[in-house]
Order: structure tokens, then sequence, then C-alpha cells
């Protein structure tokens, strides 16, 4: 914290409500860092001049946060977490509760419009280097509120106790059961019954609107007080603090009030027409953002004929299935290669001994532990793998702007792959989309696990020493 | 010292404060209680159908297999992963090739061994999208597992196991209880 000389407090007993509305500041002043706080991260917090359309999804991402919270309190005043009662509930809301229904698809066109943003504003990190040093705590907790999303957004859906939130609950929750030795005692206890049922539903409930989105709320502030900390990164990838004028400001910097909050205001303004767009022609979204089958009440002794997770995890969906007991064959000549690769390649001793060590265990492990378990590690190490960003990246330069074609070309493709698993995980099995899941399981980890080395291989262009336009 | 002491006690407390709270989320005593043996009358059920029953809010199917299907499931071993039920994924006197008491009734927990989705009944034997040859069995739309007219897991699919044959017992030639044997009771 700046620590902004602070005036020694004297107790006026007159109070403020006889003085002016800078004496009511004053006398605030003394009590809260009110003003040294409103500097410290709006109007004496310097933004590189440079940001582009990638950075609204910071700012957009904190508005879709408080719509959900604000939203969440209103559909809870009628929610029943009964399974019972919860699937009449949802639909007394949707039909009989005054603008229930309105508050409801917020509430649903929210949660995907969380996913949507979110994972822009990740895409932003991965392009222009943000999870590079001094920036890797700011990433960490930018990925912990990324998995505390999901699990928001797991819990939730079950909340309607339709056949989708009856039939997803299930599937998610028998990943555990795979584990070996404690998976079957694990998944009772997190269902608190033998099946997914009423205990299900009240404990989901109660992560859902309590426990997650306070952890959330921490992480956010986490995640701000780091960035603030030590400042944006920029499109160039060029520390801005190392260039300052004489009375310490950088050069390339202007207060985040008023210029990043007016360009602020225009995203939120244009988010918001697409969002009330989405919100009244298309709240179902063609049954991706509310998926069909959810419609009928959940049945336990049946499950609906196509069952596919929202498509914000498909992607991960897609991996899961893609794990066959032949894949398995492809992935231990994988380990064997990416072994091989670190004993050849890699400097240091560090990295050899690990992947020495590592790699029989895996291997080992491999041929004891059925396939279905190692479906599952591989969509938990998907997900997981984005904790490494920050020293897989080994480039000498933080944004794509300066990377070479290398780096360029694992980007386009990740994405590319991420999108084509996403809507494979949407379909239902077949021969083709499963071989299209398996190459693209494969492509998704070698851009994490070749980072490394592609990184370092490539001609990467000189960085200027201050921010383009 | 004095530090690391207390430092440990309070971990310690702080650990056991957390063990009434994390038990609190085991099944209760009343979900315990909830797992009674369900009869299933199966005097109606014609040849090449199924029927469901629930037992501990799970689906159980009886299939009335046909001399055909039996035929079927006598010809498919290669295509399955474990043909003669080595692992134990039924009572003995289900560890045969048709898994059953009974050949001509099959009784299964309708849950898929991969991840706990309830398969899909496809018992024509025809071409189908997720195989070209099928012959008739059990389809999960979830993950794409295939199962035969003796629930058992085809070869290199999601599922590693067959699919699970319930402890039962026939009542009568037309009563079934499902959740108890005479081997050891109510299981």
């Amino acid at each position: 914290m700046a620590a902004t000389k602070k005036e020694p407090v004297v107790v006026n007993f007159a109070g403020p409500f006889n003085a002016p509305i800078g004496g009511l500041l004053t006398w605030v002043d003394q009590r809260f860092p009110l003003m040294s706080q409103w500097k410290d991260h709006m109007s004496e917090y310097y933004a590189p001049k440079n940001f582009n359309f990638w950075y609204y999804f910071g700012s957009l991402a904190m508005l879709v946060l408080v719509l959900q919270i604000v939203t969440g309190i209103f559909l809870v005043m009628h929610y029943k977490p009964s399974a019972a009662e919860a699937f009449a509930s949802v639909e007394y809301i949707m039909r009989d509760v005054p603008g229930g229904w309105l508050i409801r698809y917020m509430h649903s066109t929210g949660a995907s419009a969380f996913f949507i943003v979110i994972y822009l504003h990740m895409f932003r990190g991965l392009m222009y280097g943000s999870y590079r040093a001094p920036r890797e705590l700011i990433w960490i907790f930018g990925m912990v509120i990324y998995l505390c999303l999901m699990a928001e957004a797991f819990f939730g859906y079950l909340l309607p106790w339709g056949q989708m939130s009856y039939w997803g609950a299930q599937v998610i929750i028998n990943l555990f059961d795979a584990l070996p030795i404690i998976g079957p005692d694990l998944s009772t206890w997190i269902r608190g019954d033998f099946v997914v049922g009423d205990a299900t539903l009240n404990r989901f409930f109660a992560f859902h609107v309590i426990a997650i989105p306070l952890a959330i709320l921490g992480l956010v502030a986490a995640h701000i007080m780091a960035l603030h900390e030590v400042g944006s990164n920029n499109p160039d990838g060029v520390e801005i603090k190392q260039n300052k004028n004489e009375k310490g400001i950088p050069v390339d910097g202007i207060p985040f009030f008023p210029y990043y909050v007016v360009k602020d205001i225009l995203g939120v303004v244009v988010f918001a027409l697409v969002f009330c767009a989405i919100l009244f022609f298309a709240p179902e979204m063609g049954g991706y953002f509310l998926e069909y089958n959810n419609f009928i009440p959940a049945d336990p002794l049946k499950t609906p004929p196509h069952i596919a997770p929202v498509w914000y995890f498909t992607p991960y969906y897609s991996i899961l299935r893609a794990t066959t007991e032949d894949f398995m064959w492809v992935l231990r000549i994988g380990v064997v290669a990416y072994t091989l690769l670190i004993l050849f390649t890699a400097r240091g001793c560090l990295p050899k001994l690990l992947a020495a060590l590592i790699a029989p265990v895996v291997l080992i492990a491999m041929g004891v532990i059925e396939a279905k378990v190692w479906g599952v590690v591989l969509m938990g190490v998907a997900t997981l793998i984005f904790f490494l960003m920050p020293w897989l990246d080994k480039s000498p330069v933080k944004s794509i702007r300066y990377k070479g074609s290398y780096s360029r070309w694992a980007l386009t493709t990740f994405v590319v792959v991420f999108l084509v698993l996403g809507y494979y995980g949407t379909q239902s099995v077949t021969a083709m989309g499963t071989l299209i899941s398996q190459v693209g399981t494969l492509i998704y980890f070698a851009f994490f696990l070749l980072m490394p080395w592609y990184t370092q291989m490539e001609q990467t262009l000189p960085v200027p020493d201050r921010v383009t336009g | 010292m004095l530090v690391a002491a207390s430092g440990v006690a309070g971990g310690i407390a702080t650990v056991a404060a957390g063990v009434p709270f994390v038990a609190s989320m085991l099944p209760s005593e009343r979900a315990k209680a909830a797992g009674a043996p369900v009869e299933a009358d199966i005097s109606k059920l014609a040849p090449g159908e199924r029927m469901t029953v629930e037992w501990r809010g799970k689906p159980v199917w009886i299939v009335h297999r046909t001399d055909e299907m039996l035929k079927i499931i006598k010809n498919g071993a290669d295509k399955v992963a474990d043909p003669e039920s080595k692992k134990v994924m039924q009572p003995k006197y289900a560890t045969n090739e048709a898994r059953a008491i009974k050949d001509k009734y099959l009784v299964l927990v309708g849950i898929c061994t991969h991840l706990g989705c309830s398969p899909v009944e496809k018992f024509a034997a025809q071409a189908e999208a997720f195989a070209a040859d099928w012959k008739g069995g059990f389809y999960c739309p979830c993950h794409g597992s295939l199962f035969d007219l003796a629930g058992r897991v085809y070869k290199n699919k999601p599922a590693p196991d067959n699919l699970i044959v319930p402890p039962h017992k026939y009542l009568s030639d037309t009563v079934i209880l499902i959740g108890e044997d005479n081997d050891k009771g109510a299981a």
C-alpha cells in the first residue's frame, strides 16, 4: 500500500454534519483509508496506455460476477433445495413469480456469459504473456478462480433437478469413484448417500450459494491486489514501470480513473446489448446454454438418450471420452518420447532427474490402473496444466507480437483444438469423433509440454523500449 | 520451542475440529436404512422384453431372453472383454455364460460401470451408428460403452467391467427378490 500521509486523528465532537462535504471526507479519511484506496486502485493506478479490445474482459468478468450474485440472491428467495420440490419450484419461478423468468434467465445466461468472458480473458493472458514474471501469482489466483467457477457452475447445474442436472452430477461424482482405493468411499461422502439424492442436492445448494461464492470473492480481491501491486501487462509486454518521469509516474501509463473507467463503460454497454439479445431472444441458445433434457424432471431410472455437459465443460469432457484402452498405448509412447526428449535436450540436471524418476512410475501405473481412471486423470491435468504456464514459457519476450512463428502457430492450433474438442464433447460418440478427440487431446497437451522447446528455438522480434500505439 | 509446540497443538486442534464437519457429510442413518430388498413380478414379462424396478434408488433390469438371444451370447465371446465373467461383478450363482440363475432371465443393475449412466436397450440386431455389425445388447449414451445381452462389456470401450448382477433369488417361478439371496442374507 502506498503510504499517503495521514493527518493525526483529532476528535471533533461537532461531528461531520455541520461541516461541508470536504469536511466529511476528512472525517472519514481520519478513520478509514478511503481516499488512499481510491487513489491506489483508481485515480493514481497507472495502467499502460495501449490497452486494446482484449482488455475489456477483466472488468466484464467482475460485472457478470455481480450479476450472478444479485440474481442468485433473488432466486434463492423462491427456490426449494429438496429433491421433491426443486424442479417444481424452478417452474414456479418461471411461471408464477412476477419477473421470475427474467431473473432466472439472467442467471442461466449469466453463467454461460461468465465462461465466455473468462475464456477470452484467459486467451488475452496467453497471447500477451500476462502470466510471465512478475505476474505469476496473478495468473495462479486467476486459475484458482477458474477452477472455483467450474465448481460453482457444476453445483449450480444440479439445482433445477432436471434430467441433465441429475445425470450430469451422477457422471461427475462417479469420476471420483474411479480413483483407486479411496474412490467408492469418497464418492459416497460427496453424495451423502449411495445415489445422487436429496442429501446431494442440499449440500450442492450450500456450496453453490455460500461456500464457493465466498471463495471466489476472496480470490478476486487477491487477483486484483496482486495485479495492482506489480501493475498491468499490455499488448507489447513492455514493463511501463521501467520508464518513469521525474514524478515517479510511468510515461506510458494513464490513470485508471477516468480513462479506463470510460473505456470499460463502453465495453459494458456493448456487452449488455449482446447479453440482452440472448436473454430475450434465445435464452436457451439452441440447447447449449440450457439443455432441452433439463426441462424433464430428474428420473434416477432413465438416462436421457443423449447426455452432454454444458458447453463450457465439453473440451475436457472430450478428453475424458478419448481415453480408451487402445489410446493408452499412444499415451505410453508419448510418455517415453517426452522422457527421452528431456533426457537428451533439457539443460540442467533437475529436469532430467525428475523425468528419469517420474516416467517409470507413470508407466508402471499405466499398466496397473485401468483406462477409466486415466481419462479422469487426463481431464484433471488438462485443467491444472494452465498453472504451469509461467514456467513453461521460456521465450525471451512476453507478447505474441514479438514471439516467433512457432509460438503463433502453437497458440492458434491450441485455440482451434480447444474449440474442436468442445464441439465433439457436445456430440454423441462416433468412431470418427473419438479419433478426432484423441488427436485433439495429444495436441492439447503438446501445446503445453513442448512449450519450453519451441519458445526457445524460434527467432523472436526486437521488443521496443516503449509501448506502441 | 514454545511457538512450535503451541503451533502443533493448535494445528491438531484445528484438524480435530474439522472432523465433525467432514463426518456430517457422510450418509445419514436414514439414508443407510433405505436399502431394503424389492420384489419383482415377472409373470407378464414377454420374451425379448425388459422391465425395470427400483432398488436402492438404482434401476434394476430384468430381461426375458429368447433362445435366439442366448445363441448370440454364446457366439459373441470374442467381442467382449471378460467373456467368462472372471472379475467378480456378479454373485457366484450367476458366474456362468448367461450370467443368470435361470438362463432365460437376466437381472442387472442398469448402471454403466464407467461413470454411472443408465445404458439404453438396443436389442435388435441391426447396423447402428456405434457399431455396424451390432448383434443386440445395451448402449450407453454417455460415453459409448457397449454391453451384450448378458451385460458383458465390449472390448476397448470406456467402461472397464461387465454390468453388475445384484444379489437376487426366486421366491417362486414368477417372483424375483432383488437385494437378497440364500448365500449370506441381505447383501
